[in-house]
């Protein structure tokens, strides 16, 4: 079966293709049967993929399946081909899988949109160029899914393309995108001026014998891949496109940004990890930029109403956690983070939708409350979610922010703790203030609205049941501290490089100990957004009056949008408009309509000269003897 | 068998101008078909040279030579290899295609407008199958006066003698120090060998002082950059494009841009190959003005079709940087952009064509919203502008990322800039695409536009088809350019640019 790894991207794009093409001509259960099953497909071939690989003996991992040699130019080689191996198959794994759910969903969540083909042909082009991105053998296969999931996810964020804002958000994040995507390209360039390959194995195996730790070239390269990163993961400076990006459909937010596409950064880095660890002062920028990021999206989350944004925030903050763990040399802490966010957020986005859906579109928190007995799986499924991002044990995300936080203290430096537990503390706070703003407290829904609230359909609640699952159990395949019960590190070992320093074993009662905090910090967050926003309902306003400045900064989300305007794309705008109007049309196209101009002037004076007089003639002849002569006759 | 392929492509379109001629003006409808069947055949007739074409070798092939005026030395010589093969091709691809386009567009004197667009076809493969320099002089400025006419006579009425006058006097300009150095070359030729003779595969053995290829290589190099056309020569292109009818726009755009950057890699790199070197800076600097202004520029455009002429701009600056590389990638790159362009820019002319025939406007605020009205034309313009701004899988990525993965090889400093042509480009695209196809229809004029109809799929599905085959498979086209691209090099890498002074070049204090 792997041999046939090519099908895993390959059969999303007939579904891409169906329902582009035909789907408005054939009924919808079609579409939905086709863009569904597609998917459904592709996750059991993964599966079947995986299976097959677990049973191979580790010489004859990992396989490379050549499919055909896409670009070829004198020396260079680009192969459309895909390498199975631990990292490619675990991500495969998750994009197919959460994907089906998502797809399963988005049923019932766009049922009623007039755009619902069209909406199933792009969802599976995205998950095509997802599965190309995560499976791909090389770099420049992998920048095609790169770029192909950015495409993706301008057309779904700007789905309802009537809604200006929707519109402007898709275009925000393709720009934003095509900034670090520069990066990658010219990360890519070097990469193969380097090695004279771009195929991931030649590539780190070339880097890892003939370069030192520290090389100049290799940190050029990783910095430069890493500026892709922070613009597909929405990390400083180039996360400003993620928070528009909920502008599209909720399940789009699920999928797109929550769960895949904006984990391709990690996914990178990861794969890249053999060139990381020989760039030290790479790493430190991939832990400073992952940590940065981590707290301030954590505290613009503080104080957003609208759902979907907070959920969106957390996000951002998330992955820089996952950039926090790979910065320090945990790559295996990062994806593991990868994958348990990847069930717990999709379920937060899904659970909100759920939410919206029961609310006729409604997404301002300040207009929810109470709605628990309304919308009973939803709450339940919700607060498992909740309780996994906020780091509580047994949940899956406790295990996997339980290692980042522990390995930023080890591996790292005692500021990249403080950092993340802080914003561990927020994430807590704010995950608990939505679910108390949501589901508990006073009704302030609308009464034109609420009067018909009602729980979802079993196609929209039987994913969020599913997602419920992994969410709460996803952690137990990496438990940490018991000798061999790390499944999760074992798989992926042999796919990510080490840091070189000396390993230190540290007492299992430290280790605990850590463990045992982290869960504190996260019960204090619960426990103030409970005494905020349930036991004392004014105290948020009495907070805020007490420190309007900082609210004011959080709640515009530092300005950053306003600084963006006014630093950059105002003066390109205005830049241009003058290299068109200034430069263009009055000096370099002036000089072209003068000297026409010119000649036009000098023939119109010339011309008076031909009067048709004989006299005029024989004066000038005259004067030119005179002229003649006496140049002779004064030499 | 061996039939005068090129010479049948050459001349068949002047058969039926001939045919066309003979043909009552009042019966447009036959006049129209006759127009087609001529270009379809003529296409077919072209693919012979495709699938007979034999990818191993750097020789010119289908050559044929005649004596024309043997005691000057002109010979009616002919022939193509890998790099003007698909040129050629694309020539003959675009032309039924055009003619298609204009079916409804020309009301107004079809039976000249369709003999121009003939004439213009037969002007433009004889360009790039001429290995004769008089023979090629000679379509080079043949195939101005169709140009010429299809945008004074059948442009948009306001400015369109303005624009026509202005290519003309632009291109004549150039072409004019290009004849005096083809006529430098023919006497050099003489005084070195005593032979005249306007060959340009003989005239390709010539060693030439570096000082005389200096000058030499400024005066061809006039002539193409304006063709190309480079900054600062660029600006006739945004008036012609505007004021030519779309037709025009697509075969100006598609197919005579091509010709400046032809002219670079067929005349004057390996006929100065020392001053080539030597230029490399100064072009690619140029190049990459053009890439990076063209595209600022483009953002700022109100108009549709300015818009396009801008980022003609820019994408030639592309093209412009590959050649100027002198190694596979860029070079190669810079070949398969240059049909990249062709086939994406038509496309784009063709696309905006299709609504200023509903609408008589171009302006892009006169727009918004058309994709409700609009569904296939939406989808099918969204994969032409992806393609024009490089998206990974469609044609114009594998053109822009071995351009700058050459020009990454000889300054990092290049690629760089180029490289941030392919943000801006994004930029232009997507925001002039959001303006005119996103958003509530807020023109009552466009509420009820009709959606494609089946002769505008019929013509831009081809296109769509090229599109997407070069993004996926670009071997099948990039195997037919390696040996005369390996040829090129080899040629270029034989020579290197003198360490001298520009001052003592111009004073001409060099040995």
């Amino acid at each position: 079966m792997i041999e046939y790894v090519w099908l895993v991207p390959l059969v999303p794009i007939l579904g891409f293709l169906f329902n582009g093409l035909l789907g408005k001509r054939v009924p919808k259960w079609l579409v939905s049967l086709v863009g569904c099953s597609v998917i459904g497909i592709s996750f059991l071939i993964v599966i079947l993929i995986f299976l097959e690989y677990l049973k191979l003996p580790a010489d004859a991992k990992p396989v490379e399946v050549v499919v055909y040699n896409w670009i070829s130019s004198g020396n260079f080689n680009a192969l459309a081909a895909f390498l199975v191996d631990p990292l490619s198959l675990i991500m495969m794994l998750v994009v197919s899988g959460v994907s089906f759910i998502i797809h399963i969903y988005s049923v019932g969540y766009m049922h009623d949109d007039e755009g619902y083909p069209r909406y199933f042909s792009f969802l599976n082009l995205f998950v095509f160029a997802m599965l190309v991105l995560v499976s791909a053998n090389n770099f420049l296969l992998m920048f095609v899914g790169w770029e192909g999931v950015g495409l993706c996810s301008y057309l779904l964020i700007g789905f309802w393309y009537e809604k200006q804002s929707a519109s402007d958000a898709g275009k925000k994040a393709f720009v934003v995108n095509r900034i670090g995507d520069f990066g990658f390209l010219l990360g890519i360039f070097l990469i193969f001026w380097t090695f004279n390959t771009i195929n991931f194995r030649e590539v780190f195996s070339i880097a890892g014998t003939n370069f030192e730790v520290g090389s100049l070239v290799i940190t050029a390269i990783t910095l430069l891949l890493f500026v892709g990163a922070t613009g597909k993961s929405a990390q400083l400076p180039l996360y400003v496109w993620l928070p528009d990006a909920m502008e599209g459909p909720t399940p789009v937010s699920a999928l797109i940004h929550a769960a895949t596409m904006v984990t391709a950064g990690v996914y990178m880095v990861a794969r890249c990890s053999a060139l990381y660890v020989l760039a030290p002062v790479s790493l430190t920028v991939v832990a400073i930029v992952g940590a940065a990021t981590a707290i301030m999206s954590a505290s613009i989350g503080l104080a957003q109403n609208d759902i979907k944004r907070v959920l969106a925030y957390s996000t951002v903050s998330q992955l820089g956690y996952m950039f926090l763990a790979c910065g320090v040399g945990a790559f295996a802490a990062g994806i593991f983070h990868l994958m348990t966010h990847a069930f717990f957020k999709a379920l937060l986005f899904l659970g909100s939708g759920s939410v919206i859906h029961a609310l006729s579109g409604e997404q301002d928190m300040r207009h929810m409350g109470d709605l628990k007995k309304h919308l009973p799986i939803t709450y339940w499924t919700f607060i498992m979610a909740t309780l996994a991002i906020a780091g509580i044990f047994p949940f899956a995300g406790f295990f996997s922010k339980d290692e980042i936080l522990f390995k930023s203290l080890v591996d790292g430096h005692i500021l990249y703790w403080m950092i993340a537990a802080a914003a561990a503390f927020m994430t807590a706070f704010y995950m608990f203030r939505l679910i108390f703003m949501t589901f508990h407290g006073e009704s302030r829904v609308k009464p034109e609205v609420l009067h018909h609230v009602h729980e979802s359909p079993p196609v929209m609640t039987l994913p969020l049941i599913a997602l419920a699952v992994l969410s709460t159990i996803g952690g137990f395949v990496g438990i940490p501290i018991i000798e061999g019960a790390n499944v999760f590190h074992e798989f992926l070992a042999p796919a990510i490089a080490h840091v070189h320093r000396p390993e230190i074993h540290y007492p299992i009662s430290f280790e605990v100990f850590m463990m045992v905090v982290s869960v504190i910090i996260a019960l204090l967050g619960i426990n103030t957004a409970y005494r905020m926003y349930i036991k004392r309902p004014e105290l948020p306003q009495l907070v805020t009056e007490k420190i309007p400045l900082l609210y004011d900064l959080i709640y515009h989300k530092y300005y950053v949008d306003e600084l963006y305007a006014a630093t950059v794309v105002n003066p390109i705008k205005m830049g241009s408009d003058f290299l068109w109007k200034g430069v263009d049309e009055k000096v370099v196209d002036g000089a072209v309509n003068g000297s026409a101009g010119l000649v036009e002037w000098l023939s119109y004076h010339i011309r008076k000269l031909e009067t048709g007089y004989v006299q005029n003639y024989a004066l000038a002849i005259l004067i030119g003897v005179f002229i003649i002569a006496g140049y002779y006759l004064g030499r | 068998m061996n039939l005068p392929i090129l010479s049948i492509l050459i001349f068949f379109p002047m058969l039926g101008v001939v045919l066309i001629t003979m043909l009552s003006r009042e019966n447009q409808w036959v006049i129209k078909w006759t127009t087609l069947v001529v270009a379809v055949l003529e296409f077919i007739f072209s693919l012979p040279l495709w699938f007979r074409f034999d990818s191993d070798t750097a020789a010119m092939q289908f050559v044929e030579r005649l004596s024309w005026f043997p005691s000057y030395g002109i010979s009616y010589h002919v022939g193509i290899d890998g790099i003007s093969l698909l040129l050629v091709l694309l020539t003959t691809f675009l032309t039924p295609i055009c003619v298609m386009a204009c079916w409804k567009d020309i009301q107004d004197k079809v039976k000249e407008f369709m003999i121009c667009l003939l004439f213009l076809e037969t002007g433009m493969i004889g360009v790039f199958c001429a290995l004769d320099l008089f023979l090629f002089y000679i379509f080079w400025e043949v195939m101005l006066i169709p140009m010429y006419l299809l945008i004074g006579v059948w442009g948009a009425p306001a400015r369109r003698i303005y624009a026509a006058v202005k290519f003309f006097l632009f291109t004549m300009f150039g072409s004019l120090l290009m004849l005096v150095a083809i006529l430098v070359l023919y006497f050099y030729h003489h005084k070195v060998t005593g032979v005249y003779t306007f060959d340009l595969l003989k005239i390709y053995g010539l060693q030439i002082p570096f000082q005389m290829q200096f000058w030499m290589f400024l005066a061809f190099a006039l002539a193409f950059a304006i063709k190309v056309p480079m900054f600062p020569f660029h600006t006739w292109l945004p008036d012609a494009h505007t004021e030519a009818p779309t037709v025009g726009s697509v075969m100006l755009a598609a197919v005579l841009l091509k010709m400046g950057t032809y002219g670079f890699i067929r005349f004057n790199m390996p006929l100065f190959p020392e001053a080539a070197w030597y230029f490399v800076p100064l072009f690619s600097v140029l190049a990459i003005i053009g890439i990076i202004y063209g595209a600022l520029v483009c953002m700022m455009q109100i108009d549709l079709k300015r818009l396009i002429a801008f980022s003609s701009v820019s994408h030639l600056g592309f093209v412009m940087l590959g050649l100027f590389t002198y190694n596979m990638a860029g070079v190669q790159g810079g070949i398969i952009q240059m049909i990249n362009h062709g086939l994406s820019t038509g496309a784009l002319f063709l696309i905006v064509g299709i609504i200023y025939e509903r609408r008589h406007t171009r302006l892009i605020a006169e727009f918004g919203g058309l994709s409700t009205p609009m569904p296939i034309y939406a989808a099918i313009f969204m994969v032409v502008a992806l393609s024009s701004i490089g998206l990974p899988g469609l044609n114009g990525f594998v053109g822009e990322f071995l351009i700058l993965l050459g020009a990454f090889k000889i300054n990092k400093i290049y690629a760089i800039l180029g490289a941030s042509g392919v943000i801006f480009a994004a930029c232009y695209m997507l925001w002039m695409f959001q303006r005119v196809m996103f958003g509530v229809v807020t023109n009552e004029k466009n509420r009820n536009l009709p959606d494609l109809t089946t002769r505008e799929i019929a013509y831009l599905v081809p296109l769509l088809i090229f599109i997407v085959w070069i993004g996926i498979y670009p071997n099948t086209f990039l195997n037919k350019t390696k040996a005369s691209t390996e040829n090129f090099i080899a040629r270029m890498e034989r020579a290197k640019a003198p360490k001298v002074a520009l001052v003592d070049v111009i004073k001409g204090d060099i040995r």
